[in-house]
């Protein structure tokens, strides 16, 4: 097997992983960025109704720690308030960075970034109604981003490896990252790839359910590579369901639409929001909007002649905004919905969207185990942004226009702390050739079994399951029954079979290690979510309906060897503000 | 039942590219081709590649050539793109196939490159951002919302003939979204670099990407742009 050596990695070419990259292209060092698909196919270009940020453009007095407050309350407590400090104080920066590099962002009568209200916003600590927060680039905002940051590479000639695929971590006789194994989708060669830093940037993995408004391709490989690898998973359970995926197609509607006064209908036409949340209505958190849609549609209040989802609102708004600010969504809705927006509501529903998850990490991107002690221990060799990454400033919950942020800012920290490490120096030990076959095993077993199930049927068979046993509510005994519907699943899905074996452009392969990529994370999400005893933001239990912060004012941590679940403190220290203390959650 | 011919070339065992024919019981909905391709994928035949990734056409992968038009698959239902009863599905012309539905952009995305799509402006950014008007940012709008799928390239033949010097109608609309920048200073570097008779002149305006485009935008009024632009630099 070939080794190709550099000092940074980064694996994923979406927002984060090209954030991290431009950084340390920028600073000289060799960088290579592996994406399996072109980047502008990345995901983030999906995002559409913008990036959420203190930059005091539609409010002069705009208060970064105003949106640390709404962070806090929106991860009902369990977002670590270090890093939450840290994105949104850093976050404004990294903004005007963004717009300094070409951004298109849509502007102000004043010539600044046009923000619009979004959900969970609110001014002076809740207090002071609603903010309008979120920097857009029309309805395209994740497009605009995601151009804008692949341009910026080429202009600093990063190393891109287009259409290459990351099979697992290599790792050294010390339990050092010391890179990849890669296979090259378009030619089949495997090949190491080898460095100081790995960068995971691999995105989510909303494709473990039936119904997400994930892309093809977020089959959780970062998750998957890391569970593998031993690295723990921290707060799995916690899945954001959007409540505006189109329904029958699992197409996302941004948030932005009820942002610019668009809101939720039932079948008696009523505005049922108000009812749920009487403040802040349609813009109350995504977790707490979800909820009460899927009670209006189980109380029989649904549309449609199944009663099964409910309708989102926009055309008093008149044709002259939705065009001008939501164009994107007219035409998403016209394609799939066959609804005209400017006419009729869209028929919409709660649908899989976003990992809070993931794997654990420092401000620096740095990610963590835990030692023989139960403390915090850094991971030589891999760091990890973006939505792949647990910093955590999602907690349960995360607010919308905040996974841009996120992505941007701990993808330059990352970037910012590798390039200073490397300044210092990395001595990390070869991987032996045996260390480097271990990590080739599970590539070498598939290419090798002559015996299996197809993978199509056995992905479609772990969707269903996710999405019956593990959705926007949980009781504890259907989600064993999930578990042990899991159990059963794992050897088939390790004993997938190849049915075709050639080398050229074998996506076949691809999908077949993806699957696999898929269950781990499905496994991780399962184990947790039984164990978590309680309500908290966007998990959801019906036989435990309240927050219990005595016992689990915590991040969950699941180990992959054991398949055990423990505790990690959740940070209540930031360094410039007070304590935002745990308060009861209302909208 | 829907009848639908895919080509298919595997350069490992096949000579020479062929039309395999399925026939997809798609139970009468109104799916979009991605959709098809999905399913023949997963219940006919697993061999059967292209790409994919958003399935809500802004990713850009899944750019193939149905009954003779140019577009993408996942924002193609079959109502469209059927006719008479039958799809018949080709990768985009003009690129080399590497497999299948899966052609090599290589070509495409150079002359991407070739125009510099990114901001230029040496002069110190202020501490926020650079101020642009909403009309400024509205001469933008119709450019930037280009996803690099390459149905526009693809379906030009300026761009047959000269993939590797003529710029084509993709590249040349990101050529102007920079020129149409309000905050981009490189106009006249810009210009210099496509003033030949190749990087925009071998445009005949013929439309073809204008036609095929999936967002809706329109290369040839920005190379018309440009084509301005140039003119009046020389006079």
């Amino acid at each position: 097997m070939r080794t190709i050596s550099f000092d940074g990695v980064i694996v994923g070419g979406g927002g984060a992983g090209m954030r991290a990259a431009l950084q340390l292209a920028q600073s000289g060092y060799k960088t290579a960025v592996i994406s399996k698909v072109f980047p502008t196919r990345s995901h983030t270009v999906s995002a559409q109704g913008g990036i959420t940020c203190a930059i005091a453009s539609a409010d002069p007095d705009d208060d970064w720690r105003w949106h640390m407050y709404d962070t806090v309350k929106g991860s009902d407590y369990i977002g670590d308030q270090d890093a939450i400090e840290y994105m949104c104080s850093v976050g404004p920066e990294a903004i005007f960075e963004l717009e300094h590099m070409g951004l298109p962002f849509s502007r102000t009568e004043e010539g600044r970034i046009y923000q619009r209200p979004f959900g969970g916003q609110s001014k002076n600590f809740g207090e002071g109604g609603q903010a309008a927060r979120t920097c857009a680039a029309a309805d395209r905002t994740g497009h605009a981003l995601l151009h804008t940051l692949y341009q910026n590479n080429i202009k600093n000639e990063t190393v891109f490896f287009n259409e290459w695929f990351a099979v697992d971590l290599v790792k050294n006789q010390d339990d050092a990252v010391v890179g990849v194994i890669a296979i090259c989708i378009e030619t089949g060669e495997t090949v190491y790839v080898k460095s100081k830093a790995t960068v995971f940037a691999t995105g989510g993995a909303g494709r473990i359910y039936a119904s997400t408004t994930n892309a093809h391709i977020n089959t959780g490989d970062g998750m998957g590579m890391a569970l593998r690898a031993g690295v723990p998973a921290q707060d799995m359970e916690m899945w954001q369901f959007h409540p505006t995926g189109i329904y029958g197609a699992g197409t996302l509607v941004t948030e932005g639409c009820r942002g610019e006064g668009g809101y939720l209908v039932n079948k008696d036409g009523e505005r049922f929001m108000e009812r749920y949340a009487p403040n802040a209505k349609d813009l109350a958190g995504r977790d707490v909007v979800a909820r009460s849609m899927v009670l209006e549609i189980l109380e029989g209040r649904g549309c449609g002649p199944n009663g099964d989802h409910v309708k989102l609102k926009l055309d008093h708004l008149g044709e002259e905004v939705l065009e001008s600010r939501l164009p994107g969504i007219c035409e998403l809705s016209r394609t799939f919905a066959h609804v005209d927006p400017v006419k009729e509501p869209i028929p919409v529903v709660p649908t899989c969207h976003y990992m809070m998850g993931g794997i654990p990490t420092n401000v620096h991107g740095q990610a963590l185990t835990v030692d023989v002690q139960g403390n915090d221990a850094v991971i030589p060799g891999l760091y990890a942004c973006g939505e792949v990454a647990c910093v955590s400033v999602h907690g349960a919950n995360r607010l919308g226009g905040n996974s841009l942020l996120d992505l941007v800012v701990f993808g330059r920290a990352s970037g910012l702390f590798i390039e200073k490490s490397l300044r210092e120096g990395i001595e990390l030990r070869d991987a032996s050739q045996t260390d480097i076959e271990a990590a080739g095993a599970r590539l070498q077993a598939l290419n090798t079994r002559e015996q299996g199930e197809q993978v199509a049927p056995l992905r479609h068979e772990l969707q269903e399951i996710m999405q019956n046993h593990f959705g926007v509510f949980r009781t504890g005994e259907f989600m064993r029954e999930g578990i042990a519907k899991l159990v059963d699943l794992r050897e088939r899905v390790e004993n997938v079979a190849l049915a075709d074996r050639s080398s050229a452009f074998n996506t076949s392969r691809i999908e077949c290690l993806e699957l696999q990529n898929l269950f781990e994370t499905a496994e991780a999400t399962a184990v947790v979510a039984e164990a978590r005893d309680e309500s908290r933001g966007a998990h959801a239990r019906e036989d435990f309906t309240e927050r219990d912060d005595e016992n689990w004012l915590c991040h969950s941590l699941y180990h992959s060897e054991d398949k055990q679940v423990s505790k990690r403190s959740v940070n209540f220290t930031p360094q410039t503000v007070e304590t935002f203390q745990p308060k009861a959650r209302t909208y | 039942m829907l009848q639908v011919s895919l080509y298919r070339y595997n350069p490992e065992t096949d000579e020479a590219p062929y039309m395999q024919d399925f026939s997809v019981d798609t139970s009468g909905r109104d799916l979009m081709v991605l959709d098809v391709l999905e399913l023949i994928k997963a219940d006919y035949d697993g061999s059967v590649t292209y790409r994919r990734s958003c399935r809500e056409g802004v990713c850009g992968s899944d750019g193939l050539n149905m009954n003779g038009k140019n577009g993408l698959a996942c924002i193609t239902p079959l109502s469209e793109a059927v006719k008479g009863g039958k799809l018949v599905i080709r990768p985009l012309p003009g690129l080399p196939v590497i497999r299948d539905l899966v052609v090599d952009m290589s070509l495409f995305y150079a002359q991407y490159e070739k125009v510099q799509p990114y901001l230029q402006n040496p002069t110190p950014a202020p501490a926020i951002e650079r101020l642009q008007s909403p009309e400024e940012r509205a001469q933008l709008d119709g450019l930037y919302e280009c996803i690099l799928c390459a149905c526009c390239s693809t379906s030009c033949p300026s761009f047959w003939w000269n993939p590797d010097r003529f710029v084509g109608p993709a590249g040349l609309l990101q050529a102007y979204r920079f020129l149409a920048d309000s905050r981009d200073t490189a106009t006249e570097d810009r210009l210099s670099k496509l003033d030949d008779p190749f990087s925009v002149f071998r445009c005949h305006g013929i439309q073809n990407c204008v036609n095929v485009c999936p967002k809706g935008l329109n290369p040839t009024k920005a190379i018309g742009h440009i084509r301005t632009m140039l003119l009046n630099r020389a006079t």
